[in-house]
This record gives structure tokens, C-alpha cells and sequence, in this order.
């Protein structure tokens, strides 16, 4: 019976507003692109967002990252004689840190050292991580084939190694990765396992894995690489000597990342007063980045908020100028027997249904645009579900609250004024 | 108060006016735009009011159109007095009790003719297949069966004003108020209105009009004269063909 109602009432707005429709279509036009660039807008920068905020995720927010690097005053040397560059993360750092804080889970080291792999005449650039079983714990990858490194890789000193994805492509060319043996600096390792790529690289962070890194026993790649590497430039050589080149730290809690972070770096300090280290919290740029996106959403919202206020009034301009031109209608209907709730009714419904009419075909538009910003500019936009019924709830309240001036103006007209009216 | 439309009273008054004032206060001074009415209207019968302009005729049809409420005295119609009422029972008393004929028609010009008829039931919330059979009758009986979708401005002026006298049957009311229909209407096509207001009455629909044509008010049983606000005469127009007195 309510809905038999609803529906005649509704479909009388909507046969009223299409007797004007050039007048209707330019009357929801704010309501479309208010609507519309809101959830363009927010699909846009939910999708930048998104991506920074994945990337950092996945380093593992109870995770610090602390990476060698080379002190400042010992770079930018332009000399002929080959030197040897001493700096970074020592085997004794990684002692300290696991046994001084009872916040620290464990600590990971990882050696990093470039390298050629050869499989029958075809050779690629590696990017040899000599690590513990405990990385894989650490940050986790999908294992595709084979295993991960083991502790018994670890006892029996065994020359084994992980791939990546990308790695076992443009090494092996389609070939069975498992059991190949890859020729790595004179040496002969075993492939047991690959694991998923991780591609993407944050310009700012030296993030744990690359594209081409290769798994290998810490120990293995101490005993057959040592500490000392030997960089050859143009026409210059030098060595460099680093024990470890990075540590991954894992907190037991959350609240205690900072805390400890900031811990190990006074400690980190006091043995390296050159600086030749670099700390990277994961947590603390997941931080920054989600309140970032805050103030980005709070700035979107109210760009929206303006911008639907503006198309609220306007459809209020048109609904009292409707009001006044219909008022012998007005007239008519209360002198049949309408009360004024149903004046009210009426023309609060034929608001409504211009606002969400515009809602609607805003939300197509900013549906749309996104779509198309991803196919044509390559970026990732994503389309929030509550932003989309954000937008339904706004567009009816928007014609709710603007629609109440005029409804109500229209019902309280006199109805013998109203129907002397010409 | 409330107000039921299958009630009506069996008594053969349909109004009552007692003493009925109307003042407008026009700045420090009172216009009496009815002064002191008493009237008796019976059911059936079919009443003609004139008079000159400014002597309280529309004021009087409003009035008795519950369009508005006396500044005191009682008006009665179907025996209850309307004078404590609110405006959503006037509304209601409109509804129930009373049909509109206008001098300008006032057809809603976005309606056809058949959502024009159907108003007053749309408003009492009788269902649409119901409304259509009813609409659908009184359209042939005012001979526009076949303009049902057409709108108010496709029609004549005459046309128009048998799709209005439709729509104020379509409740079924107590009481048929007329403003002038003959007004904007030539001789041949207001005496077809006319004729059509006639026939009503045979069938014992009470009719009240307003009219300052002394042709179109001799269809009437009872001619009222107003001046000033009172009621300066009624006449018994025995002349009326084919009407018992
Ligand atoms: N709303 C109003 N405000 C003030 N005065 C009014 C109003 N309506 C009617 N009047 C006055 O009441 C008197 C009767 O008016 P009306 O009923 O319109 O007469 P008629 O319809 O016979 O011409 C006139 O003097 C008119 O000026
Ligand atoms: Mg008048």
C-alpha cells in the first residue's frame, strides 16, 4: 500500500521534471560532477596511497631495517691506488642487538654481494643475499617451487640457492629450475627452491629483496666471498671490506618498533660514530603515509563538501522558482483535499529525485574516470565501496535538506491566494 | 476531531450558517466581509448566489468551501461545526465532503485528463485500478470518454470544464461548489455546462454557485442576493424546469 504510493508519488515527480528537461538536466549537473569528481578524486588518490602503503607494508611493519652504507668521508675519493674502504654493519652488531633487548625477536643479517650466475653458456647478474632461514620469516614470499633455505642448508654448509621468480626466468630459460646447478664465482650451487618476485623498488628505501637476488647460506657466502669485495670502475679499482650489509630486526609489538628503533640507532652510534649505517622503519613511514592520506581525504572532503553545497543550491534556486510557478497548482491540490504534508511530500520527492538522479550519474562518472586513468595513464586508482554509498546517502540528503525551503513554502501557501494566482 | 466520509448525516441539512462574520483587518480598520450570515441549505437543492462586486460572494464560497473559517458564529456542514478544526481536518473535510468547479477550470496542466479526474482519489488513497473504473464512468458521463490521455491544453474551454465538474464527482460529494463556470465561456458552450449542472441536481447532488449572470443563476432553485456582507434576498425560482419545489 506505502510502497503503491510511493511509487505513484514518484512517478508523478519524475513525469513533472521531465516536462522540463533541458531545465532538470542543468539543475542536477552540480549534484553529477559533485558526486562524480568525489569519487574520481578519491579512487586516484586511494590508488597512490594504496600502492606507497602496500610497499611498505610489506617490509613488515614490527620490522626495522638497518643498512649499511658508505661514510660520507670516504666517498668522492678520486684516487689511482687501490684502497680498501672499511665500513658498515659488524658481525658484533648483530650480537649486541640480539642479546641486548628483550624487545627484539630476532635479528636477520644478510650479506649482499653482486655477482654473475652461469647455467650452460647463458649468464645473469645476481644480486647474491647471503642470508639465515629467518629472512624467509621475516618477509614473507610465496614459495612457487622447491623450499626455502633450511637450517640444515645452514649446518651441512651446503651450496644451495633460492631464486626469485624473475631471477630463474633469465637464468634458465624455461628449464627446470629445481636441482639445476648454477655456476656462481667458481662454485657450484643447487637450486631448491623459487620464490615470488618482489619487483617493485621505492626509490628511498634499500628494500630487503630485489628482482635478481639469489638465496644462499650466510656462512657459505662468508667462506666464499669473505668480507672483501673488489669494485672495478673506469680505470679505477677499490675494495671495499663490509661484514654485514643489512640486518632486519623484528620487535615483538607493535608499540614497541619506535622505542627500540630508536634504542638500537643510539647504540648503532656509539660503535659507528662515522655513520656508516641507515635505519629504516617501516612503521614509522607507514605512519607518515597514512596520515598523509588523512589530510589528503580531509582536503578531498572538503572540496567535495563545497562542491555538493553548491550543487544543493542550486537545485533549491530552481525547486522555489518551481514553487512560485506551480503555485495555482499548489492551490488546486490543497482545495481537492491535499494536506500540506503531502504538498511537502510531492515536491520533496521531485527534489530528491533530481539530486539522485545526479547522484547516480555522477557515481557512472566517477566510476568511469578512474577507469579510465588507469587504462590510459597506467596508475592505480581504486574505487572504495563507501565512497560509492557515501555518495548515494549524500545525494539524498543533499535533496532532503535543500528540498525542505520550497516544499515547505509551497505548503504553507494560502490556498485561496494560491489559486487566485496567475 | 476527526472526520469519517462514509458518515454523513441523514438529516436533510447539508449547511448551516449562524451569524457567520468574516473581518479582514485592513490596517487600522476592519472590513466586514461577511456580516452576520444565517442560511439553511438543504440537501438536493440548487442555490445561485450573486451580487456586486466586493459583497462578500467569494468570501461566502470560501467559506463554505472550508477553504477558510469564520472569524465567528457556526458554520455546520454535515452537521459538525468546523470552527475549532485544524488545517489537516479541513483538508480532510475537502476531501470527504466537497467537489470544486472554478471560473479557470484549474486543470493541472503536467496531468492528462484521466490523472486530473483520479485527484481527489489519489489523495484518499483509493488504489489505481479502482480510481481508472470510476474516473473512466464520469468521463462518459460527461461525454470525454476518449480525451482520457489527452492534456487540459489539447481540450476546448468547454471540454476543460466537463473534465473539472468529473473530478469534483469523483469523491462523491455532499456539496458541489461552482465560481462563476460559466464565466469564461461563450452563451452556447455555459448553457451546455449548464445543462450538464442541471441534470446533477435531478439527480440530487446539491449545488451551490456563484454567479453574476441573472440567466445563469435562473437555473438555480434559490437565488441569494448579497450586499455587504448580508444576505440581501433569496428568491424561489419556481420557473425551474422539471424541479419540485
Ligand atoms: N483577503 C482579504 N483581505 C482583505 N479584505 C478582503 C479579503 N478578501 C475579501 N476582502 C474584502 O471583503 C469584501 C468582500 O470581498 P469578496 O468576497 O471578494 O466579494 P465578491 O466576491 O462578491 O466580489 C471586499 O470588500 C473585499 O475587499
Ligand atoms: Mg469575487
Amino acid at each position: 500500500m506505502i510502497g503503491e504510493r510511493l511509487y505513484r508519488d514518484v512517478r508523478l515527480g519524475v513525469k513533472t521534471l521531465l516536462l522540463h528537461k533541458m531545465r532538470s538536466i542543468l539543475t542536477m549537473m552540480g549534484m553529477v560532477f559533485g558526486v562524480g569528481a568525489v569519487i574520481a578524486m578519491l579512487a586516484v588518490g586511494e590508488g597512490a596511497s594504496k600502492k606507497a602503503l602496500d610497499e611498505i607494508r610489506r617490509l613488515g611493519s614490527q620490522n626495522i631495517i638497518i643498512n649499511s652504507q658508505q661514510a660520507v668521508e670516504n666517498s668522492g675519493q678520486n684516487s689511482q691506488r687501490i684502497r680498501m674502504n672499511i665500513y658498515g654493519l659488524l658481525y658484533a652488531d648483530l650480537e649486541r642487538i640480539q642479546s641486548s633487548y628483550d624487545t627484539v625477536v630476532r635479528a636477520v643479517p644478510a650479506k649482499l654481494i653482486r655477482s654473475e650466475g652461469r647455467v650452460a653458456g647463458r649468464s645473469q647478474e645476481l644480486r647474491l643475499v647471503g642470508t639465515t632461514p629467518e629472512w624467509f620469516d621475516l618477509v614473507q614470499r610465496e614459495i612457487l617451487a622447491g623450499r626455502q633455505l633450511l637450517d640444515r642448508d645452514v649446518e651441512q654448509n651446503a651450496n644451495v640457492v633460492v631464486l626469485t621468480e624473475h631471477g630463474a626466468r633469465k637464468l634458465l630459460a624455461g628449464r627446470t629450475a629445481i636441482d639445476t646447478e648454477v655456476l656462481i664465482n667458481q662454485g657450484y650451487y643447487k637450486v631448491i627452491g623459487v620464490i615470488k618476485s618482489e619487483s617493485t623498488q621505492s626509490g628511498s628505501m634499500q628494500t630487503p629483496d630485489q628482482n635478481i637476488d639469489a638465496y644462499i647460506p650466510l656462512n657459505v657466502a662468508i667462506e666464499r666471498f669473505g668480507d672483501i669485495t673488489t669494485i672495478r670502475g673506469n680505470g679505477s679499482r677499490s675494495r671495499e671490506l663490509v661484514e654485514l650489509h643489512q640486518l632486519i630486526v623484528e620487535v615483538d609489538k607493535r608499540e614497541h618498533v619506535e622505542s627500540t628503533a630508536a634504542s638500537i640507532e643510539r647504540m648503532l652510534s656509539v660503535f659507528h660514530p662515522k655513520g656508516d649505517f641507515r635505519m629504516s622503519v617501516p612503521l614509522a613511514l607507514l605512519r607518515q603515509a597514512e596520515s598523509t592520506q588523512r589530510t589528503f581525504n580531509i582536503v578531498l572532503g572538503s572540496i567535495a563538501g563545497i562542491s555538493l553545497l553548491i550543487g544543493g543550491i542550486g537545485i533549491m534556486n530552481i525547486m522555489l522558482a518551481s514553487v512560485t510557478e506551480r503555485t495555482r497548482e499548489i492551490g488546486i491540490r490543497r482545495a481537492i483535499g491535499a494536506q500540506r504534508k503531502q504538498i511537502i511530500g510531492q515536491f520533496l520527492i521531485e527534489t530528491v529525485v533530481l539530486s539522485m538522479t545526479g547522484g547516480l550519474i555522477g557515481i557512472g562518472i566517477g566510476l568511469l574516470i578512474p577507469w579510465i586513468i588507469t587504462i590510459v595513464a597506467d596508475m592505480p586508482t581504486v574505487v572504495t565501496p563507501w565512497s560509492v554509498m557515501l555518495s548515494v546517502v549524500i545525494s539524498v540528503g543533499i535533496g532532503i535538506i535543500f528540498g525542505m525551503y520550497p516544499a515547505m513554502r509551497a505548503a504553507n501557501l494560502d490556498p485561496i491566494e494560491a489559486l487566485r494566482h496567475e | 476531531m476527526s472526520f469519517d466520509s462514509s458518515q454523513r448525516s441523514n438529516s436533510d441539512t447539508v449547511i448551516s450558517l449562524e451569524q457567520v462574520w468574516k473581518t479582514y483587518r485592513m490596517g487600522d480598520q476592519d472590513v466586514h466581509a461577511l456580516a452576520g450570515v444565517d442560511l439553511e441549505i438543504k440537501r438536493g437543492s440548487f442555490w445561485a448566489i450573486s451580487g456586486s462586486s466586493g459583497s462578500g460572494k467569494s468570501t461566502m464560497l470560501n467559506l463554505l468551501g472550508c477553504l477558510d473559517r469564520p472569524t465567528s458564529g457556526v458554520y455546520r456542514l454535515e452537521g459538525q461545526d468546523i470552527a475549532t478544526t485544524s488545517d489537516d481536518e479541513l483538508s480532510d473535510l475537502r476531501l470527504s465532503y466537497l467537489g470544486f468547479i472554478f471560473q479557470n477550470f484549474n486543470l493541472i496542466q503536467q496531468l492528462t485528463v484521466q490523472e486530473n479526474i483520479e485527484l481527489p482519489l489519489f489523495y484518499q488513497g483509493v488504489d489505481a485500478s479502482e480510481a481508472a473504473k470510476k474516473s473512466r464512468s464520469l468521463a462518459e458521463r460527461v461525454g470525454l470518454a476518449d480525451r482520457m490521455g489527452h492534456r487540459p491544453t489539447e481540450l476546448s474551454g468547454g471540454q476543460q470544464q466537463r473534465v473539472a465538474i468529473a473530478r469534483a464527482l469523483m469523491n462523491d460529494p455532499s456539496v458541489l461548489l461552482a465560481d462563476e463556470p460559466t464565466g469564461n465561456l461563450d452563451t452556447a458552450t455555459g448553457d451546455s455546462i449548464m445543462e450538464i449542472l442541471t441534470e446533477l441536481h435531478d439527480q440530487g447532488k446539491t449545488i451551490i454557485m456563484v454567479t453574476h449572470e441573472p440567466e445563469i443563476a435562473a437555473h438555480a432553485q434559490h437565488e441569494l442576493v448579497m450586499r455587504d456582507g448580508k444576505v440581501a434576498s433569496i428568491t424561489q425560482n419556481n420557473a425551474t424546469a422539471g424541479v419540485p419545489a
